[in-house]
Parts: structure tokens; C-alpha cells; sequence
């Protein structure tokens, strides 16, 4: 049987990929889909714990995660398109509006 | 032969999420995450969460990424010659060398705890899916309610924002 420590090590690799993602890359949409990656990193960490200590809550949990990752990506899609009606472009550099 | 399949699991996500972030074309950003959902969907499988496994590539794999897509074919994006910030290197190397202490510390430690009332022999007998619904539907009853009104929620946000807007009516007098 693995260790608990090699899900935990693959799940902590997955989110710094992501959260590279997220800093790095300046198309809003790779923004998001890195995002995906990182709640991903943590669904991961939930079920392996999930599987070791021997309970269901972090089973559901990944669950409600991946509800909320699905009303993101909505959300998030929706304002990419409102942007891009008025911007023509989803660089993140050039959504300063709120910026001041 | 679990750890086999782990290895493969693990070194294909992995992969996958740095093409995801590294890939210059967004379509085949999108392709990588799909072969990354799918390939984070294995490792439930080696961890006896079956439902969760059908809910990812039902979920994820189906509808996020078929939404995500559908949006990419939707504005026609034209490839940035320069995709990453020009700072990017700044971060690279702190984010490195910060896992790797990340990763040293996680495989040192022991992670004891209080053991749960489900363990894998008795969910294995009626099943993961019997044993999520029992759980989701007895304790967890109040949170997924409250998932449900919030996916309503964003479901009204996405077409209220993503709505055509109507022309401004300037009344002339």
C-alpha cells in the first residue's frame, strides 16, 4: 500500500503548476483553466485523506468542490465574454478598470 | 501494481498540467487539461472513490471542459506572440525551489489522525456510491442544498451577464 505522503506530494506538484499558471500566463482563459488545476491539486488531497484516515466527509467535500468549480467556470466564462465584447482581447493586463 | 498505476498517474498529470500552462495554442491548453481531468479521475479510482470518479469525467471532463472549449471556439483567439508575463522568470524559480521544500516536508511526515467510521472494507461492501449517498443525504444534507441554490445562482448570473445588451433608447426630448 503507497503512503499517504506520495498522493500529498503529487497533489502539492499539481497545485504550484497551477498557481504558476495563474501568475504567468496572461490569457485569462489559461487563467482560469490553471484555476481547474489547482482545485483539482486539492480534490486529490481530499479523497487520498479521504481513503486513509477512513471517513466519507472528504469524499464529499471533493464532491461540493467540483459543484463550485462548475458555477466558476460559468461565472468566470460569462465575464470573459463581456469582456471581450468591449475589449476585443482576454489579456489580463488590459482589465484595469477597476485598477485606480 | 498499484504502485505502477500510481507512478503512470502521476507522472501523466503532472506532464499534462505543465502543457496546460506552458502551451501557446489555447485549444491545446484546453486538450491538456482534458488528458489531466482524466488522468487526476485514475487516481480516485485507486483510492476506492468510484462515484467520485464517474462525477469527474462526467463533471469535469464533460461539462467544465466542453464549456471551456466552447468559449475558445467562440472568440476565435488569435495566439499572443508573447503569452507568458514578461516577469515570469521571478516566479519560476521561487515556485521551484519552494516545492521541492514543500514536497521534503510532506514525504517526512507521518500524518496520524483519529480514524473515521468508514473504512475501505465496509464502503467496499455496498459500495462508494451507496456510502456518499447515505452520508450526503443524512449529514451533509444542509451543504448540499445550499451547492444547490448556488449552482442556480450561477447559472442566472452566467445568462445575466452574458446577455446581449440592449441598445441605449436615448429619448429625444
Amino acid at each position: 500500500m503507497l503512503p499517504l505522503s506520495a498522493y500529498v506530494a503529487v497533489s502539492a506538484i499539481l497545485f504550484v503548476i497551477g498557481l504558476l499558471g495563474v501568475l504567468i500566463r496572461r490569457n485569462f482563459i489559461i487563467v482560469l483553466m490553471s484555476v481547474e488545476i489547482m482545485l483539482n491539486a486539492a480534490n486529490i488531497n481530499l479523497v487520498a485523506f479521504s481513503h486513509y484516515l477512513e471517513s466519507m466527509a472528504g469524499q464529499l467535500v471533493a464532491l461540493f468542490i467540483i459543484a463550485i468549480a462548475a458555477g466558476e467556470a460559468a461565472i468566470g466564462l460569462a465575464i470573459i465574454i463581456v469582456v471581450f465584447r468591449g475589449k476585443l482581447s482576454t489579456n489580463v493586463d488590459e482589465m484595469n478598470l477597476l485598477k485606480w | 501494481m498499484i504502485a505502477v498505476f500510481f507512478s503512470y498517474f502521476a507522472l501523466m498529470s503532472i506532464a499534462a498540467a505543465v502543457m496546460t500552462v506552458a502551451l501557446k495554442n489555447p485549444v491545446h491548453c484546453g486538450l491538456a487539461l482534458l488528458a489531466l481531468l482524466l488522468h487526476v479521475s485514475g487516481f480516485f479510482v485507486l483510492l476506492n472513490a468510484e462515484f467520485l470518479w464517474a462525477v469527474q469525467v462526467i463533471v469535469y471532463a464533460g461539462a467544465i471542459l466542453v464549456l471551456y472549449l466552447f468559449v475558445l471556439m467562440l472568440l476565435n483567439l488569435k495566439t499572443d506572440e508573447r503569452y507568458f508575463h514578461s516577469t515570469y522568470l521571478y516566479f519560476l524559480t521561487p515556485a521551484v525551489l519552494g516545492s521541492l521544500y514543500v514536497i521534503y516536508l510532506l514525504l517526512h511526515s507521518p500524518f496520524a489522525g483519529a480514524k473515521g467510521d468508514a473504512p475501505a472494507v465496509a464502503v467496499l461492501q455496498d459500495g462508494d456510491t451507496a456510502a456518499i449517498g447515505i452520508k450526503m443525504f443524512s449529514d451533509y444534507l444542509l451543504q448540499f442544498e445550499i451547492v444547490g441554490v448556488f449552482l442556480l445562482g450561477a447559472i442566472i448570473g452566467a445568462i445575466v451577464l452574458a446577455k446581449t445588451p440592449k441598445p441605449l433608447n436615448l429619448r429625444k426630448d
